[in-house]
């Protein structure tokens, strides 16, 4: 029997934790370092089951238990429910283009299409259905995919894609781009993650936050267990960042005794849809530089601008335009995606982080966690090969694909001007334009009454108002809360992608609604 | 270790002096997960993957063999065909509108891509429900259903980008601190023990029986769970994987009855790992799933159980499309929403390997125009499967020093290597394990990448590694060739093997000198 065997594992993990040894145990090289938990008196039954149950609520990760996800929260579920109801629901809680019927654009599902099934390339009638251009891709990419789209690929995604990011950064920016510093990931949400994992280290670990923020970032933040400490933007200033707001935050979290490791920008902001300066970010990059913290970067809404005054400017760009000491020193992580902008890809999952002046063992140790997910799935790969290497002017597909693209990208413009117009036309709500990403935040002035009768009801002023408008009209929002808001007030968020023919009946369900709650509540 | 003063970025007099995200400041838990199928050994065989493809540097072989991990279609096996014709279609809607589409594909093709593509709202290219599109998890569960002849709903399945975000989940949930434990196989797939250490839990071993077929015992596992409770530790879970990886056992109907009685007298959750369920080559052994099984006893309340499974094995293969599942049953409603909610984090898994984990419960039947190339593609898969399985255990159970229980399921062998004392040394010498050293110099010298068995576990004093069968048959012919001649070879620059050395071996393996 291997008992014996077991039992000197056991015990030569014990042994090696009582003797407090960094490297413990091993089960040969799978070291476990963690510290061994002081018995405490609790009986164990207290902490492993309850009323019965292994599984309790109250015994599950307090971490987890304590995250909050707004954007798929109660306002979501509720909405959720009444379409199995049968009631009509205008998803706008959520930036998803094609489940309010936008389109993929046709270059890359075509290319998609080869990908997955190669012996399409070896039908006499595929010059038929696909044009030369998407074929030859194909076949490019089938050919860098080692074993095709069905096999895993480099835990960091395949290198021709990492390349062609790369290039896509060079040609965006005029800054080299190191292909090695670009992981791949199932959409930016698990990059976003994957870094956060590797800063977080305990509960003091501190990360900066614009509030309001994406909920992504409170929730992993959260997850991990870290602290978020959030710097407000002005909303009487188009939601503007202001150098002062960030010291004093920073100030009150390292009062507080935290280590404030990283600082968190949306640009385009979601949910907010400020476009940022370039003043502006160079005033975060030397904060940055001077307060040791690293960037983060979200610009996965960078092909979203609907203004020309600012138009979108990356972080790394300006970084490199600097000069020194910034140039080589403040460590940043840019994240991006398929799923916005005007291929708006969510199903696929395709998205990556760059990380620049990022210690190489950092790197390496960001590159360990990726694999124990083995790869990014390979669909969004190509996706986000088609997206930073779109087909070039004298292509067969050029046309096209520039046609849906600008088609795509105007009628958002227009969109966005219906839907902060239509905000600003009611009483009551006044709402920053939509200068760039896929939401408006307006912010919703609730008469008392309409307050008690939240707090009647236990619910927060804008989830009471969110879940009206629901009920009223089958829109579904988020309410200000899930993203923060400064105290006392109430913002809602929508997104501004119904198509241009539903628009109108949106503007006016909701112009509708508002009057007569306005009027309920008076 | 630095300490929190001067590691964290910020000192404790208010000054920020270092570097944000140096190697120091990374997150223990982080540095401290291991991943060995992606470990060292791989890095090295893509530094000199790369050097063939450039030309570079003089190598005794032309090409890197990859038998570190169940990819198969990496090594030239084909996709099933009316998987790919329906996801083509799924992700090219457009082409069903083409006059041309019924001389390219079937109409069961068509008709399969064409539920798929109205059901699924927004297609593709918009975020699904958090737990997958409803239209998929229906599908899965329905065939759930046939599997195990009891019902299976959508609500209690979690669809995923691969099998492997389910424990994530899993770790996430249940461990809460330190103490927090839960019992794994050794060996075992290190999924299991980086998760564990990443999320902060202790991983409690108990050890599979290489003597027996590396079989299961369930005296064993009480014993280990009363060590973990001794001291001090909280059990919260045990892992099975069956079949095995990376050693390729498939439990019999009666252990699994014994498994999940010890799981519900002692108040585990059963992590149930069945992602290689397609995968069994001998004619005695049948998979029975958990789920089943739990079912046939009344349990199915009474034992909270996840059952993960994934479209990367099988005799499909779809590694990089990232599919998978998770049935939960036992679970509370409150303890479902809180996976929804680590669900919805990262909004959803991606919609082609939800299809195609749709499409492999529910593969063309008998009469439908795709049926026969269907089921001729599967057959000649694990037929294959099957010959290169015995093909390579037979060959390593012939070289001196090398046992290996058959692989009755899964994609691996994980052979017992005795290695010399002098090579056991010369590993020490450079700070590695013996194992380790074993795979080092199998890829310099053959280009066969194999995982050392240290990455999964192994009883004190044995050395194994993990290879897959998944070469072609061809190639797989000159795998052991060069394996052989490898073997004699390190033998022999090592002063080869004593009798005591096997003996102690064998006695190690088994815990002969056990009371």
């Amino acid at each position: 029997m291997s008992r014996n065997a077991a039992n000197r594992l056991v015990s030569a993990l014990f042994r090696a934790n009582q003797q407090g040894l960094s490297a413990s145990w091993s089960v040969g090289g799978t070291r476990l370092k963690s510290a061994m938990p002081q018995p405490t008196d609790a009986k164990d039954d207290d902490l492993h089951h309850k009323d019965g149950k292994v599984l309790h609520p109250h015994l599950i990760n307090e971490n987890v238990l304590k995250t909050q996800y707004a954007v798929r929260g109660e306002l979501y579920l509720r909405a959720e429910q009444l379409r199995k109801e049968g009631k009509d629901i205008i998803f706008t809680n959520v930036g998803n283009p094609h489940a309010l019927g936008a389109k993929p654009m046709t270059f890359p599902r075509q290319v998609l299409a080869l990908c997955a099934a190669p012996f399409l390339l070896d039908h006499p009638r595929v010059s038929e259905m696909f044009p030369p251009d998407a074929i030859a891709r194909a076949k490019k990419i089938l050919a860098a995919f080692k074993g095709g789209v069905g096999a895993y690929t480099d835990s960091r995604g395949n290198p021709l894609v990492r390349e062609e990011v790369a290039k896509f950064i060079e040609q965006r920016d005029g800054v080299p781009s190191n292909p090695d510093h670009i992981f791949l990931t199932d959409g930016a949400s698990v990059s976003v993650r994957l870094c956060l994992n590797a800063m977080i280290r305990h509960e003091r670990d501190s990360i900066l936050v614009p509030i309001p923020q994406y909920p992504l970032y409170s929730a992993s933040i959260r997850l991990y267990g870290g602290s978020l400490v959030g710097y407000y933007l002005d909303e009487k200033a188009g939601w503007g960042l202001s150098a002062e707001e960030l010291r004093r935050s920073l100030k009150e979290a390292r009062d507080e005794g935290k280590l404030v490791r990283g600082l968190v920008f949306i640009n385009p902001g979601n949910p907010t849809g400020q476009c940022l300066s370039r003043d502006n970010l160079a005033e975060l990059i030397k904060f940055c530089y001077e307060e040791r913290i690293v960037l983060m970067a979200d610009e996965v809404y960078q092909e979203n601008v609907y203004q020309d005054e600012r138009p979108f400017v990356s972080a790394k760009k300006v970084l490199w335009e600097m000069g020194e000491p910034y140039r080589s020193q403040v460590e940043l992580l840019s994240f991006h995606t398929v799923s916005k902008g005007t291929a708006g890809e969510c199903g696929l999952r395709g998205g990556y982080v760059e990380m620049t002046n990022i210690h190489p063992g950092a790197i390496e140790e960001v590159y360990k966690c990726a694999s124990i997910n083995l790869s990014p799935n390979t669909m969004g790969q190509i996706a986000l090969s088609c997206l930073v290497n779109p087909p070039k002017k004298g292509d067969p597909s050029y046309e096209q694909f520039v046609a849906e693209k600008a088609a795509e990208l105007a009628s958002l413009r227009r969109r966005a001007h219906m839907v902060t117009d239509g905000f600003n036309a009611l009483q009551g709500v006044t709402c920053n334009f939509t200068e760039g990403a896929m939401y408006a935040f307006p912010q919703i002035r609730l008469p008392p009454k309409a307050l008690e009768a939240a707090k009647a009801a236990g619910k927060a002023g804008d989830v009471f108002y969110c879940l009206k408008l629901l009920e009223a009209t089958g829109i579904s929002t988020v309410p200000g809360s899930g993203f923060g808001q400064e105290e006392d007030t109430f913002h809602l968020r929508t997104t501004i992608l119904p198509r241009e023919e539903v628009m109108t009946h949106f503007v006016e369900a909701f112009d509708k609604f508002h009057k007569d709650f306005m009027k309920q509540y008076s | 270790m630095t300490n929190e003063s001067n590691g964290n970025g910020v000192s404790t007099s208010g000054h920020a002096p270092t570097t944000p995200l140096s190697i120091d400041t990374v997150n223990k838990r982080v540095i401290n997960s291991e991943y060995a199928v992606r470990g060292e050994i791989v890095q090295l065989a893509q530094k000199l993957a790369r050097e063939l493809e450039e030309g570079k540097g003089s190598h005794p072989f032309d090409k890197v063999v990859w038998c570190n991990i169940g990819n198969p279609q990496i090594l030239g096996q084909k996709p099933i065909t009316y998987f790919r014709q329906v996801l083509a279609l799924c992700e090219c809607p457009q082409l069903l509108e083409h006059p041309g589409i019924r001389e390219l594909f079937p109409s069961d093709v068509i008709a399969r891509a064409q539920l798929l593509v109205k059901q699924i709202p927004g297609g593709l290219g918009a975020y699904s429900d958090s737990a997958g599109a409803l239209i998929i998890r229906q599908l899965v569960a329905d065939s759930i259903a046939r599997r195990d002849g009891y019902p299976a709903s959508p609500e209690n399945i979690y669809m995923l980008d691969g099998a492997s975000p389910g424990v994530h989940y899993m770790m996430d949930l249940l461990l809460r601190e330190t103490r927090d434990s839960m019992m794994v196989p050794i060996p075992q797939y290190p999924l299991y023990s980086a998760t564990l250490t990443l999320y902060g839990g202790t991983l409690m071993p108990y050890l599979l029986d290489e003597g027996a077929g590396w079989g299961l015992d369930v005296a064993h596992l009480k014993a280990q769970l009363a060590k973990a409770r001794d001291q001090g530790l909280c059990v919260r879970a045990m892992v099975v994987i069956n079949p095995g990886n990376p050693t390729g056992q498939c439990l019999s109907y009666q252990n699994m009855r014994d498994v999940l009685s010890f799981c519900h007298e002692e108040k585990l959750v059963l992590i149930a790992d069945e992602v290689y369920q397609a995968n069994i080559y001998v004619g005695n052994k049948e998979f029975f799933s958990f789920k089943k099984v739990v079912c046939d006893m009344g349990l199915l309340e009474e034992v909270p159980l996840v059952s993960l499974h994934s479209i990367s094995k099988g005799f499909i293969g779809e590694c990089g499309r990232r599919g998978g599942y998770m049935e939960v049953t036992g679970f509370p409603e409150a303890v479902k929403d809180q996976i929804l909610k680590l669900a919805s984090i990262n909004l959803c898994p991606n919609l082609s390997g939800q299809i195609c984990c749709a499409l492999m419960m529910n593969p063309p039947q008998a009469g439908e125009p795709s049926y026969e190339q269907y089921r001729a593609e599967k057959s000649a898969i694990l037929g294959s499967l099957k010959r290169r399985a015995e093909l390579l255990v037979g060959a390593l159970n012939r070289l001196e020093g090398v046992s290996c229980n058959a692989a009755e399921g899964a994609l691996y062998a994980f052979p017992r290597v005795t290695l010399p004392a002098a090579a056991v040394a010369a590993a020490k010498k450079l700070g590695k394990q013996p194992d380790w050293l074993y795979c080092r110099e199998l890829l310099a010298a053959t280009g066969i990448v194999v995982v050392p068995g240290s990455g999964f576990g192994q009883a004190d004093g044995t050395f194994h590694f993990r290879t897959t069968f998944l070469p072609s048959e061809e190639d797989i012919v000159l795998v052991v060739e060069a394996l052989a001649k490898f073997h004699a070879a390190f033998l022999a620059k090592y002063g080869g093997l004593t009798e005591a050395e096997v003996k102690a071996d064998l006695a190690a393996a088994t815990g002969a000198n056990s009371a």
